[in-house]
């Protein structure tokens, strides 16, 4: 799907960039993005690295094990085939907690680290797991207990109440979460039937 | 709160070399090994964050986005959703960074206090940039197949915007 997504949205551009005379914003748009990537992938490639270094050695002392005992009751419905003690399930729950505590920081480098322990336990290569789709999907489902930096823009912005949203906030997040969890795991149940 | 926040992370870091040492970890070698992996990972994200970033600047800047927003706006009038808030919504699953000056945009014109203005955020602060989390997360290992993730995934996203307007509604009685 995303293979057509993508399709449709270069084709589109140069299509409408044609038509509406604007082509040459297009062309300069295309290198404009590709040399963001690289700004975007220097900014957070030392955080990668030390959080994959950090949680090296959290799981060397065992203290990724208290981590995951901790939310086991929630990662215990989402990942029933998951072993509990596999480096997977350990990754996976650094990755939530830190989302939960809104370290948007260190929960990407753990979440890709525990991308990587689920591609281990992968048997087709190249193709998601069920596992991986709603480990994703979860984390394209922000949830955190304080959205500090919304907050913070608010306030710079002269908000008579900053935090007025974070109850609308977690509401919406446990509504949103929740809807995402059910349909992925839909999906993944009536997997080669059609939907 | 932001203190609370900001000790968060020397907290866990903390936390983690001290209480490994106790243990009688290797500390240094474990960082370098984790570490190592970590490098491979950056390599391998690379390319998809590319893909997606180039595509989305396009379509923005080409003029598409707009008519797309110009599209959909009389649909949002008639279901009585803030017409305001489309631009930002569609924007929202794509782009973080251009979601965030949308959002600021927004905020200085009607206001943080606003029904928009409190909308906007709302949906800012429960939802991700899911096509940049996608290419990324399954950019690091790999995968090319997403199988049924887009679909959910952006199923979610169009949950979280109803939702939201919905949320703020009942909460702040207007």
């Amino acid at each position: 799907m995303i293979n057509y997504i993508w399709a449709f949205l270069v084709a589109v551009s140069v299509i409408t960039g044609i038509l509406t005379g604007n082509i040459d914003s297009v062309t300069s748009a295309a290198f404009e993005g590709a040399n963001s990537a690289v700004t975007t992938v220097l900014s957070f490639a030392g955080a990668v690295v030390m959080w994959c270094g950090m949680l090296k050695i959290a799981e060397k002392s065992g203290l990724t094990r208290a981590f995951t005992a901790v939310i086991r009751p929630i990662t215990g419905i989402l990942f029933p085939k998951l072993d509990k003690n596999s480096p997977a399930i350990s990754a996976i729950s650094m990755n939530m907690i830190a989302n939960i505590l809104g370290l948007a920081n260190a929960a990407t480098p753990l979440g890709l680290k525990a991308m990587t322990e689920l591609e281990k336990l992968n048997s087709k290569k190249g193709t998601a797991s069920d596992e991986m789709c709603m480990f994703v999907v979860l984390n394209t489902a922000s949830i955190q207990i304080i959205p500090s930096t919304l907050i913070a823009i608010r306030a710079s912005l002269g908000s008579q109440n900053p935090a007025e949203i974070i109850v609308p906030v977690w509401i919406t997040s446990i509504i949103t979460a929740f809807c995402a969890c059910a349909v992925t795991r839909l999906y993944s149940c009536s997997d080669g039937r059609r939907l | 709160m932001t203190k609370i926040s900001a000790l968060c992370v020397p907290a866990m870091i903390f936390l983690i070399v001290v209480y490994a040492l106790y243990k009688k970890v290797n500390v240094y070698e474990a960082f370098i090994e984790g570490a190592m992996d970590g490098v491979k990972t950056v390599f391998s994200i690379f390319a998809p964050i590319l893909a997606i970033l180039v595509a989305i600047n396009m379509f923005k800047k080409s003029g598409a986005m707009d008519m797309l927003t110009a599209l959909i706006t009389p649909f949002a009038r008639l279901i009585s959703f803030p017409t305001e808030m489309v631009p930002f919504a569609l924007l929202r699953p794509i782009s973080g960074s251009g979601s965030l000056a949308l959002a600021t945009d927004i905020f200085k014109t009607y206001g943080t206090d606003s029904f928009v203005g409190r909308a906007v955020s709302t949906l800012m602060g429960s939802t991700e940039t899911t096509f940049y989390t996608l290419s990324v997360y399954f950019g690091a290992v790999k995968i090319h197949n997403m199988r049924h993730s887009v679909k959910c995934a952006l199923i979610a996203d169009i949950v979280g915007i109803f939702v939201s307007v919905a949320v703020c509604r009942l909460v702040f009685k207007c």
